[in-house]
């Protein structure tokens, strides 16, 4: 039986994508069967983060609605043989996301995969309900600021109240929190919310913190998951964060800034 | 970090504690409300209209407090009536 994953935030632009393509690349190179569907009807990304923007042919909606099946619209991605990618549509209307639907195409999606990650976008509208509704583990994904770690305590209360496992009265969605986008040097100096701050509110499993990096910017460029740059720091907090998922213990990384000599902090680092 | 940010860095404590503080007050204010039944503010409205039948009491003279326990749920219900006779219809 599949294991559903939504990465979600309610904000956007806090690195849902990044994180979907990282965690979908990381677990089928593990060797787990492995499928990422995008949610964001409309406005499509996930493809150009996973770099097969070219080769969608039937998305998401057309399964829904039947005019494609599933194995047509699957991509396959070529650097991981266990990885599937399902694009959202770009022109669709968002209602199209039927509850029954996407219920369906999940179902049967589980009977080859191992794991499902859904790929939710911003806000709480149609599409992140869906995205979420039939989760059996959501990964939070939290910038440490403030309007992030709020909107982030929202989705953690749709997420108990709104989703399958809520109304069938079943154990809730594990819940799991991603700080990225964190910068260890400005939360050494006061600057910016520490990981113990963001917890001290949200207080979740703590499945990573990825660090502020260039790596994730030029890694999109060129339409390759981060977590494929080993030699980046961002690269190396997803294995980290693949590898707590699956249940490893592994210290975490990326806490504090690099400790500097004395002389170079007197003339400015 | 410059020779003068070193020094300073001791005296002030930074925007992260402020910003830290204003979640805190913020996220209890949402989980507050998110615990309460969609149904509040309606009743919260329908129960000012009804004592300003009969009392001339302003607007924020209701309030609706709810609250669940581990077996029950609690409505407070609290009415500041003003002082004097007067204020009658």
């Amino acid at each position: 039986m599949a294991r559903i994953i939504v990465i979600t935030s309610g904000k956007g632009g806090v690195g849902k994508t990044t994180t979907s393509a990282a965690l979908a690349m990381g677990l089928a190179q593990r060797g787990r069967r492995t499928a990422v569907i995008d949610f964001d009807v409309g406005l499509r990304n996930l493809d150009l983060i996973m770099g097969c923007e070219r080769r969608v042919v039937f998305d998401f909606v057309n399964v829904i609605n039947e005019e494609a099946n599933l194995n047509q619209a699957l991509i396959r991605d070529k650097r991981c043989d266990h990885l599937y990618v399902l694009p959202a549509s770009q022109t669709r209307d968002k209602e199209a996301l039927t509850k029954e639907g996407v219920g369906r195409v999940l179902d049967e999606l589980a009977q080859t995969f191992d794991f499902i990650v859904c790929d939710s976008p911003a806000g709480i509208e149609h599409g992140a309900t869906m995205a979420m509704y039939f989760a059996d583990d959501a990964v939070v994904v939290t910038n440490p600021e403030v309007s992030s770690v709020r909107d982030s305590d929202r989705m953690l209360g749709i997420l108990s109240s709104k989703s399958r496992r809520a109304e069938a009265n079943e154990e809730p969605i594990r819940e799991y929190l991603l700080l990225t986008r964190y910068d260890p040097q400005r939360v050494d100096s006061g600057e910016m919310l520490s990981v113990d701050d963001v917890q001290e509110i949200l207080s979740l499993h703590l499945l990573g913190i990825v660090p502020e990096s260039k790596a994730v910017l030029t890694s999109s460029n060129a339409g390759i998951p981060v977590i494929l740059d080993r030699e980046s720091d961002a690269g190396q907090a997803y294995a980290d964060m693949v590898s707590r998922y699956l249940g490893e213990e592994v210290p975490h990384r990326f806490l504090h800034a690099e400790k500097k000599g004395f002389l170079s902090r007197l003339f400015r680092g | 970090m410059g020779l003068l940010d070193y020094f300073r860095s001791s005296h002030s404590k930074g925007s992260a504690s402020v910003a830290k503080e204003r979640l805190q007050i913020l996220v209890a204010h949402d989980r507050r409300e998110r615990g309460c039944p969609s149904y509040l503010p309606q009743l919260q409205r329908e129960i000012l209209a009804v004592i300003r039948k009969y009392v001339d009491v302003d607007m924020s003279a209701v309030s609706v407090n709810y609250e669940q326990e581990d077996s029950h749920e609690v409505l407070e219900l609290n009415i500041v009536l003003p002082d004097t006779a007067q204020n009658r219809l």
